[in-house]
């Protein structure tokens, strides 16, 4: 049924519970190589997806989704459960790769309805009142940190130990707003809050420096009060390890917010992406490309695993 | 529900800003799930920071920063609650307007803002002055646009926002407004209320402006014109009936706000009598579309027509 420690790394569990739980790290990077080429068919398929994005954020979307969330299909709406907000919603292809995978929704769904008007459940951008598993409509760039501390307080007031994990894009932290909102958070000790941003070291036109130069996250996210953690964000087992250490929400013992820097690359796991992340902030596969594709994601899968 | 909304008869001014806080402030003591957030509003010895203090999760202040004010609010109203967030109008209808646009009303969440110095009651210039919330609310789906007209008036709608399952926008003046209603009466969100029956011509007006419609309504009178006043409290979504009863019943209606005359009730009410086809002469009174000087509301309203002196010269013009 329900989560009963929301907060913990390792939610106690009802029986009967829906709660995806995989927890060995060798099937977790392999659920990685999967929704890489789910994303891949996707950007066949569809044409025109955000991939770059979704990629690099790929490993930690399933470290959460498939371990540390308590992620429940079954039970969307329960009070308990801990709390992710997509705030680089140019993402949603990746959550919707996960909801096909956890049974929310078929393949020839979405793949069928992505962003048409006919479909109107799978937009380039979530929508809550859309898709089933999503919490918050983003799309605005620098929301999603505001929104978490909202959920929060909300938490604390109920006295709900829940986490609310919040993904950005590292573009995304010139937005100001995030500054308000981290800003806010320390000073409240809204502890439950756990913002993670995918260093993908690119934003749809630059590279990291290139342009708006980016301070050093980690320092940065503590010189306003909050915890720091840095990341290999493609290192599955880093990523665990990370996840699992971080301290229960304890609200008689109030500790900080907490930042996970999460070094990537935009593209993760497909070498001609990497290589030119600007051209594929969005893009399209055609069939033979597709087949390429998912051989690079093959190699690059069993690479990692041989890693761990 | 054990919330005392108390209508209030005693006196002839009332304080628009301190009502409303302290009626939210009310509910939060008695409706677990109401929530007040201010932006740095939140003085020392007073019952706000009482109240600060007492509840640390839902009486919050944002601090001077209405984008994360807003959102938050929307992350509060995700779970279940239904915060009102208060500050200067402009700061949450244009600069906070992002937030506003894709947390509060794409999201569809019942979070109330309050603008406060609507209008250009503020006393402080341009800067804390807002004359286009009206027009930029109305065009944001699932918005609700309120305007009191009195400190009662929003008593009542406190009261009926608690089952308004929407976000809504409300825009006080600054404070210490004359009441409009003596009498205890019905409010409904969206349903307009005849203050004054006339045959000759109509003032649709909102916010003050109503206060001000009825002293220029009682002026004419004296020169033998029937002028009825509605109060348009509720500017989306528009009452159509009564304007398009107003329409039939005078033929001439003079719209009165404090608000640009591009885009605002005036600009609302040209639109549903075009739109239902119904014959009627329309005058707009209010803003002309420029940024006003230096000057509180009794020094501007002269300048603008649109003080209880102002509207009635307006009316005798329009009806000769």
């Amino acid at each position: 049924m329900t989560t009963t420690q929301g907060a913990n790394a390792d939610p106690v569990v009802d029986d009967g519970s829906t709660v995806v739980r995989i927890n060995s790290v060798p099937e977790l990077i392999e659920k990685a190589g999967f929704i890489r080429k789910q994303l891949a068919l996707g950007t066949h398929r569809i044409g025109g997806v955000h991939i770059g994005g979704p990629l690099s954020a790929t490993d930690m979307a399933v470290a959460l989704y498939y371990k540390h969330l308590g992620f429940d299909p079954a039970n969307l709406d329960d009070p308990y459960r801990n709390t992710f907000i997509l705030s680089k919603g140019h993402n949603g292809i990746l959550l919707y790769t996960i909801f096909c995978d956890l049974g929310l929704y078929d393949w020839d769904e979405l793949l069928d309805t992505y962003n048409t008007v006919e479909g109107n459940t799978f937009g380039a951008h979530p929508n809550r009142l859309h898709v089933k598993g999503i919490e918050v409509s983003t799309g605005s760039l620098g929301h999603g940190l505001s929104l978490a501390c909202g959920v929060a307080h909300a938490n604390r007031d109920k006295q709900i130990p829940a986490r609310v994990y919040v993904m950005l894009g590292d573009g995304e932290m010139e937005e100001g707003s995030n500054w308000e909102a981290i800003m806010y958070a320390a000073s409240k000790k809204l502890d439950g809050i756990v913002a993670i941003v995918d260093f993908n070291h690119f934003s749809a036109s630059f590279a990291a420096g290139e342009n708006i130069v980016w301070p050093n996250m980690a320092e940065t996210f503590r010189s306003f009060g909050w915890d720091a953690i840095e990341v290999d964000g493609t290192d599955m087992q880093a990523i665990d390890e990370v996840l699992s250490s971080l301290p229960p929400v304890d609200y008689a013992n109030p500790g900080k917010p907490i930042a996970i820097i999460s070094s990537t690359t935009k593209g993760q796991g497909i070498d001609y992406m990497e290589a030119a992340p600007g051209a594929w902030h969005i893009g399209g596969l055609s069939k033979e490309k597709l087949e390429e594709t998912y051989e690079i994601i093959d190699a690059y899968t069993a690479r990692k695993l041989a890693e761990v | 529900m054990a919330v005392q909304f108390t209508f209030n008869t005693s006196g002839m001014m009332m304080d628009a800003k301190g009502t409303i806080t302290g009626t939210i402030l009310d509910m939060v003591e008695e409706l677990p799930h109401v929530v007040y957030i201010n932006g740095d509003g939140t003085g020392s010895g007073n019952r706000v920071r009482a109240a600060f203090d007492k509840y640390p999760d839902r009486v919050l202040d944002a601090g001077i920063a209405e984008a994360n004010m807003v959102s938050m609010a929307a992350g509060m109203a995700l779970r279940g609650y239904m915060p009102f967030a208060q500050t200067f109008g402009p700061f949450l209808s244009v600069r906070a307007l992002d937030q506003v646009h894709n947390d509060l009303a794409y999201n569809d969440l019942p979070v109330r803002l309050i603008g406060t110095h609507g209008g250009i009651t503020s006393g402080y210039g341009p800067t804390h002055n807002t004359i286009v919330e009206f027009g930029i609310m109305n065009s944001i789906p699932n918005m609700t646009m309120i305007a009191p007209c009195d400190a009662n008036q929003c008593i009542k709608f406190l009261e009926a926002s608690l089952d308004w399952p929407q976000p809504i926008y409300i825009r006080i003046p600054r404070g210490e407004e004359p009441l409009v209603y003596t009498e205890d009466y019905k409010y409904e969100i969206g349903k307009a209320i005849t203050v004054r029956p006339g045959s000759d011509l109509t003032l649709i007006a909102t916010g003050s402006g109503v206060y001000n419609s009825l002293q220029a309504a009682k002026q004419l009178a004296e020169d033998g014109m029937s002028v009825a006043v509605i109060d348009m409290h509720t500017i989306k979504p528009i009452d159509r009936e009564a304007i398009i009863n107003a329409a039939r019943t005078t033929g001439n209606i003079i719209t009165v706000e404090d608000h640009n005359v591009l885009g605002g009730l005036g600009s609302i009410v040209a639109d549903v009598l075009m739109e239902a086809g119904v014959p009627a002469r329309l005058k707009k009174i209010g803003i002309p579309d420029k940024f006003v000087p230096f000057g509180y509301p009794d020094e501007l309203y002269p300048v603008y027509g649109f003080d209880g002196p102002g509207i009635a010269a307006t009316a005798r013009q329009f009806m000769q």
